[in-house]
């Protein structure tokens, strides 16, 4: 599904990610753990074709190069993000949004565009699966929504896009239990054998509900450590530190 | 039709002009035009004398030059006064006596006149370069008692009302381009609402300038008598052309006790090229009297044409507990220019007013925010509510707001919000992220930022003037 090879990243002459490795394989989810600063926003910005970068190495989604692709048409191709901060927009309705969302990567698709009555349906059943309250659809696009709310948010929409390959940029940061748990939830019930996750995150605590299949340790942009889940268990107790 | 011109005017889809034939009045403007003006019209004496009345001021004052945007100046003795397609010449009585090619005209501008009268549920007057071409559901609104007509008809038919109010919110020696149309005002539309009477459905009014150098003065006079309702709203196209076109219209609502007059437009008169060539000056004079107890104005535009807009729709708020509304979007890209805002002047007590204004400025283009409150000694708990938003698309725009507050009460409450942003990168990711490409992205976030704005509009120009939005930013977000 994705493959980097030698990844490259700088922003403005300063080299934040400086050849990196990793190959995740559909039906695959995998974690990155690391300290502040080692890159692993900039990885998930990256992949989902954010500008302002330079890139060199290699960047392969199913088989076709992304560097030259832009952010809209690699959403279409199903790569999707969680953000770590989700934008507010002002007067758009969340619904309306989520549902441009979805026609758009229908169509680049060839699918017929969803109309409104199996819409509703789609998000009545993702929100009541999630326990998400459905009265987030009518506000405005993530305005005055609670930091956890925003999170919530962004695996609706991970759910209703039904992306193949979900990148989640520390979606857990700063969520209570409860939050968690859905966020969790949102994760596992998508899980498959097509579908690949990357899941960036500070602590060890997500994974207590999401299990990985492979955890990676960025640090300094690179991947320095990869094991199995109990890596994060043995992060969490040494720390980061002793990995340089 | 000139087909071939119809395929250059992808940009400004209205920009075609049609072979018609045309009676005009010699260029320039003297006493012999405004009495060629008057006599085409059949007005009575008084009108023409009126007219004059306002020549002879327009002799001693000077176009006023404080605003913003500048022109090169205008040669008013260069201009056409008067155009009419020959064939309304003996005014038709019916649509089905209208110059089929003027039907066309309108059908292409989205406007099917004469499916108009049996489909939707808008009555429409059209105004084709100086004259009015039809007026639509003109049975259904007599039966309720309301006139609505070209005001050429209004001066014959119901002088004394016109004769009442006409120039009674607009005063004669107002400013220049005021004065200049009360002169030489050729068309425009007449409302008069009963005691009363709700007005069933919209009221609309279509401008379109189609001869080259020719200047459109329309009047429009509107008046809501006690307790009566009604929504008009204007819509403005004209051709492609290289030379700017002036158009100088003069607006007057008048509401009694109880009454609502809601005015809404959306203009999109051609904008100029990409270069800044071409182009309508848009100087148009706007004012609503709410002279009643009660009564309330609301003003809703959407401006995305012009070269240069430079108007203020206004509202006295004479009657107690009146209320003004004033809700804008001004759209400016490539070089155009806009001087907008509003005056809400409270003078009865309790009166209450809102502004809402939106502006965006894409390209090099230049958007001014101007208005006035001003609240007067008796204006006992006046209120007011102003809030101004710019968003900026690039780095080559402007966007200024100049707000004026006048005070002379202590219990009034005066509100000023205002914002300035440019279009954020960020937001642009996010939405581009989730599958929207560039302009859909745009699109969303403009919409979004205009949305108080165009939930004011009745329903069926809300979709239009939404998509007018999205075609006036198309490509100025790299």
């Amino acid at each position: 599904m994705l493959e980097i090879k030698n990844l490259q990243v700088s922003i403005d002459n300063k080299q934040i990610i400086k050849g990196l490795n990793l190959t995740i394989k559909p039906g695959e989810l995998h974690a990155i753990m690391g300290p502040n600063g080692s890159g692993k926003s900039t990885l998930a910005n990256v992949l989902s074709g954010k500008n302002g970068y330079e890139i060199s190495g290699e960047l392969n989604f199913n088989g076709e190069s992304l560097k030259k692709i832009p952010t809209d048409k690699r959403a279409q191709r199903g790569i999707f993000l969680a953000f770590q901060y989700p934008l507010e927009i002002p007067g758009v309705n969340t619904n309306n949004f989520l549902k441009t969302s979805l026609n758009s990567i229908r169509k680049a698709k060839g699918e017929k565009e969803i109309d409104a009555l199996s819409f509703l349906k789609l998000v009545k059943e993702k929100t009541s699966e999630l326990g998400i309250d459905e009265k987030i659809l009518s506000r405005q696009l993530n305005v005055g929504f609670s930091g956890g709310e925003k999170k919530k948010n962004e695996i609706l929409q991970m759910k209703i896009l039904d992306p193949n390959l979900s990148i989640l940029d520390e979606t857990d940061s700063g969520l209570d239990i409860d939050a968690l748990r859905i966020i969790a939830k949102g994760v596992n019930s998508s899980r498959n054998k097509k579908k690949s996750f990357l899941v960036i995150t500070h602590y060890q605590r997500l994974l207590d509900y999401i299990k990985p299949d492979f955890v990676h340790v960025l640090s300094d942009g690179k991947i320095v450590k990869t094991g199995c889940s109990e890596l994060a268990v043995e992060l969490e107790k040494t720390g980061y530190k002793k990995l340089n | 039709m000139k087909y071939q011109e119809l395929e250059k005017t992808k940009e400004y889809k209205y920009g075609f002009t049609t072979d018609i034939e045309s009676i005009k009045a010699p260029k320039g403007l003297n006493k012999d035009i405004i009495r060629f003006i008057s006599k085409i019209k059949k007005e009575p004496e008084w009108m023409l004398d009126w007219r004059l009345k306002a020549y002879a001021r327009l002799k001693n004052i000077k176009e006023p030059n404080w605003q913003k945007p500048k022109y090169p100046k205008i040669n008013y003795q260069d201009l056409y006064y008067y155009s009419a397609p020959k064939s309304v010449k003996n005014k038709p009585k019916n649509i089905d006596e209208v110059d089929p090619k003027l039907l066309e005209t309108y059908a292409k501008l989205g406007i099917p006149l004469k499916e108009q009268e049996k489909l939707s549920g808008i009555a429409v007057d059209a105004i084709f370069d100086s004259v009015s071409v039809a007026t639509t559901f003109k049975k259904k609104l007599t039966e309720k008692g309301i006139i609505f007509c070209p005001i050429s008809e209004a001066i014959q038919k119901h002088s004394d009302l016109v004769k009442k109010y006409l120039g009674s919110v607009i005063p004669i020696a107002d400013h220049y381009f005021a004065t200049l149309n009360s002169a030489v005002f050729t068309d425009g539309s007449f409302v008069y609402v009963p005691e009363g009477v709700r007005c069933p459905m919209e009221l609309s009014t279509y401008f379109r300038i189609n001869a080259s150098e020719t200047g459109q003065f329309e009047r429009t006079l509107i008046i809501a008598d006690k307790g009566s309702y009604v929504s008009y709203l204007e819509g403005c196209t004209a051709p492609m052309r290289d030379e700017n076109q002036l158009h100088a219209a003069n607006v007057e609502l008048i509401a009694f006790d109880d009454a609502e007059i809601k005015y809404s437009t959306v203009q999109n008169w051609y904008p100029g090229d990409k270069n800044g060539k071409g182009g309508i000056y848009n100087f148009v004079t706007k004012r609503g009297a709410c002279r009643g107890k009660n009564s309330k104005i609301s003003w809703t535009q959407v401006e995305t044409g012009s070269a240069i807009t430079w108007k203020y729709p206004s509202c006295i708020l004479q009657g107690d507990n009146s209320v003004g509304e004033f809700y804008s979007i001004a759209i400016t890209n490539n070089h155009q220019k806009a001087d907008t805002g509003t005056k809400m002047i409270h003078l009865g007590k309790n009166t209450k007013s809102k502004i809402i204004s939106k502006g965006i400025s894409a390209g090099h283009a230049d958007n001014t925010y101007r208005g006035l409150v001003d609240i007067s000694k008796n204006a006992s708990n006046a209120r007011n509510y102003t809030q101004c938003d710019s968003l900026l698309m690039g780095n080559r725009c402007g966007a200024h707001t100049v707000p004026y507050i006048k005070n002379k009460n202590l219990s009034a409450i005066v509100e000023h919000e205002a914002t300035t942003s440019k279009i954020n990168e960020d937001q642009l990711y996010y939405c581009n992220q989730r599958g929207l490409d560039q302009e859909e992205a745009v699109s969303l976030i403009v919409n979004g930022f205009c949305k108080e704005v165009l939930q004011q509009l009745p329903m069926e120009f809300a979709v239009e003037a939404q998509k007018l939005v999205d075609i006036s930013l198309e490509g100025s977000v790299g």
